[in-house]
């Protein structure tokens, strides 16, 4: 079992504060070829920018099991330069333009600061105040001077921080779980072959996952990212019936979600390691949404797969909220988990 | 002219929303002690700076009203952990969601927390996708219901608290540069005349609860009764969305506003002295409020001839409010020659027809 503590949260707070807006993950993508350098067999970066990386185990019947976990974060596009300063933006990914008035970002590899600012409420009748402000009637201003590309990608300029039980940062989604494989990765076990994936471009159509499954072809494959936790109270008080995840209640194990129907067996599995050795474990409420397993289940002939996300409030938000504990609980069961591995696990139905 | 900037964003990284202005107040406190010869405190918590005229005799007094007061939120209802928020001045909720906040908690202890929009499936059905009104929003602490129970009670206040960002061109943005950047200006006026002589006493203030009720403004200028004031305060910067006639180039010039809020000669003379120094400048105008300072204080005890010198401001009263930094050293600049060109007899010379 991997320790958990202070270089784990380190390495997290490096990865949360990068920014890898989807099609320009490089800032993570360095950051994890240096971390896992000495821990593969084989690393290489494939033609769409996923770090592939291979850990071979010891022993003959090795399962061979990849493990997923996203590298890109959601954010923005720059497309019009319209002089002083001032720019138009597209955003990537689903983001709510409700979270941006007001928001301060950081644009292009230099990490120029700006903000997206809003009319000022002296300057509007109260009927406008009801209503959102689109995406056209955003701009990013970058100051007087201040110099970007069109194409260039920006995101929120949020910090990482430590508050109590929790974490609170940008792109936790899917940096906690870049940075589970990555412990993963390191304290892999001998019964496995483990093909860790850190895929690009998740948040524009799971598109990086789609390649690496071809590439690794393995025998199961865990997609490990971050799910909301809309465990909020209802406004009237009434009992919330559709909470997603609840936040310190462990990692959330998936049945069913907008592409996937996950692999029973697998699903199983968890629990029963779960229970088995007293990890806090929680089911995510079947529903929409999505993760990279969507498009590695369907990929070559077939690949069992599961997904396992750290539970989160708020995302794709400028600032969302994990719990360590949570987090914890999520590479425990995971770690526990890939060491009882055996080709039986998905030998029959 | 010393650079005003690290002040300047030291004052936008503490709090002092309207009416507990004392984190910002200490601040200012302790850049001004040096700079003035007495510094006090109102009954209503305004920080008042006298630094001295030359005059001999009864001195003639000018006061400088700077509102350090912040909009903010406070803290309406604890349930389940999260807290229920009602606002402090105006605010536009949209700007709300997601915004990074400072908890002042009734155990003593700042607590760092985000405001949630909560799902629409947790809201009525009419609020949809659209502006979620602030009785819907949470905040958030990241702590456990226990331990936010046992730290939080209704009436604690909740400040904007992302750090200043410096912009390219000389700007820099945060929350509250409306009015802290005005504090800076009037600094920036102490400072310079450090080394000028002037004849009048100078009040330099710095009020409470602008944004609420000018409470501050009308009971520091009854307290020192000036013979002349002059608030310093944001105006509306061109930008994206604002190009309309109540708006102005930010970083081209201080702002010198007339209507029936200002006396048209303080105006005229202040007018003056910008052309003679070659201080860039805009005429602002305002048909009747100003809603700033020089609002109360024109009408303080038997009124009081007030002008309105101003800078400006884009994205005022959002969390990114933000500021050509030059304007504030002009605008410090602008006062500090203007205080050090009052003759003694001033007062008499003020004409209200030519």
């Amino acid at each position: 079992m991997p320790t958990f503590g202070t270089s784990q949260l380190k390495l997290l707070e490096k990865l949360c504060n990068a920014i890898a807006v989807s099609g320009d993950e490089g800032e993570v993508r360095k950051i994890v070829l240096e971390e896992i350098k000495d821990h593969a067999d084989d690393v290489r970066v494939d033609a769409i920018g996923n770090v592939l990386a291979t850990r071979l185990g010891r022993g003959r019947k090795r399962t061979r099991v990849m493990l997923d976990a996203h590298m890109d974060e959601v954010g923005f596009l720059i497309v019009v330069d319209e002089g002083e300063g001032i720019y138009r933006f597209e955003t990537v990914g689903g983001i709510d333009v409700r979270h941006l008035v007001g928001k301060q970002v950081y644009v292009g590899k230099d990490r120029t600061p700006g903000v997206i600012g809003g009319k000022p409420i002296h300057l509007m009748d109260a009927s406008e105040r009801t209503r959102k402000v689109p995406l056209d009637g955003l701009r990013i201003d970058l100051g007087l001077t201040g110099k970007a590309k069109v194409g260039d990608r920006a995101g929120f300029a949020t910090k990482f921080r430590r508050v109590g039980p929790s974490i609170m940062s940008k792109s936790i989604d899917d940096r906690i779980g870049v940075a589970t494989v990555i412990e993963l990765l390191k304290h892999a076990p001998s019964n496995i072959d483990l093909c860790a994936a850190f895929t690009v471009q998740e948040e524009i159509g799971l598109r990086g996952a789609k390649v690496a499954a071809q590439f690794f072809d393995p025998d199961l494959a865990i997609a490990i990212d971050s799910t909301p936790a809309n465990d909020l109270p209802d406004f009237d008080g009434g009992e919330n019936v559709m909470y997603n995840t609840k936040l310190g209640f462990g990692p959330a194990i998936y049945l069913a979600d907008g592409s996937t129907l996950h692999d029973p067996r697998l699903v199983r599995f968890l629990q029963t390691v779960g229970e088995a050795e007293s990890i806090p474990h929680q089911l995510r409420q079947p529903g929409g949404g999505g993760t990279d397993s969507g498009a590695i289940q369907r990929s070559l002939a077939g690949i069992p797969t599961v997904s396992v996300s750290v539970p989160h409030r708020y995302t794709h938000s400028p600032i969302s909220i994990a719990r360590v504990e949570d987090w914890k609980n999520t590479i425990n069961l995971l770690h526990t988990a890939l060491k009882k591995i055996t080709p039986q696990l998905i030998a029959k139905r | 002219m010393t650079d005003i900037l690290p002040f300047l964003k030291s004052l936008i990284s503490v709090s002092g929303v309207s009416g507990y202005e004392t984190p910002v107040a200490k601040l200012i406190e302790e850049k001004w002690r040096p700079l003035v010869d007495e510094v006090s405190i109102s009954r209503v918590g305004s920080l008042h700076g006298l630094k001295k005229g030359s005059a001999k005799s009864k001195r003639p007094s000018v006061m400088i009203a700077t509102h350090m007061d912040a909009i903010g939120m406070m803290v309406s209802k604890v349930s389940d952990g999260f807290l229920h928020i009602a606002k402090v001045g105006g605010i536009d909720v949209r700007v709300l969601p997601g915004a990074m906040v400072t908890v002042h908690a009734s155990s003593g202890e700042e607590l760092p927390a985000v405001i949630a929009m909560p799902s629409a499936n947790l809201l009525p059905e009419s609020v949809g996708d659209g502006v979620t009104e602030i009785g819907y929003l949470l905040v958030d602490t990241g702590l456990t219901p226990r331990e936010v129970e046992r730290k939080v009670r209704v009436g604690d206040l909740v400040s904007f608290a992302n750090e200043p960002l410096e912009l390219a061109g000389d700007v820099i943005s945060g929350h509250t540069i409306d009015n802290r950047a005005s504090v800076a200006a009037l600094t920036v006026c102490l400072e310079e005349l450090q080394t000028k002589s002037h004849i009048w006493d100078i009040w330099a203030v710095a009020t409470v609860q602008e944004e609420t009720s000018y409470l501050g403004g009308y009971s520091s200028a009854f307290t020192i009764r000036p013979d002349i004031a002059i608030a310093v305060d944001g105006t509306f910067a061109k930008g994206p969305g604002v190009n309309g006639w109540q708006s102005h180039p930010m970083g081209k010039g201080v702002g010198l506003c007339m209507g029936p809020n200002m006396h048209p000669f303080l105006h005229k003379k202040l007018i003056e002295l910008a052309e003679r120094l070659e201080i860039p400048w805009f005429l602002d105008v305002t048909a009747d409020h100003s809603g700033t300072d020089a609002y109360p204080m024109q009408v303080t005890a038997e009124g009081i001839p007030t002008a309105l010198v101003e800078f400006p401001i884009r994205y005022m009263h959002t969390p990114v409010e933000s500021v050509a930094v030059k304007d504030i050293q002009r605008a410090g600049r602008l006062l500090a020659e203007f205080i050090a060109s009052l003759e003694v007899d001033f007062v008499d010379t003020i004409k209200w027809d030519d």
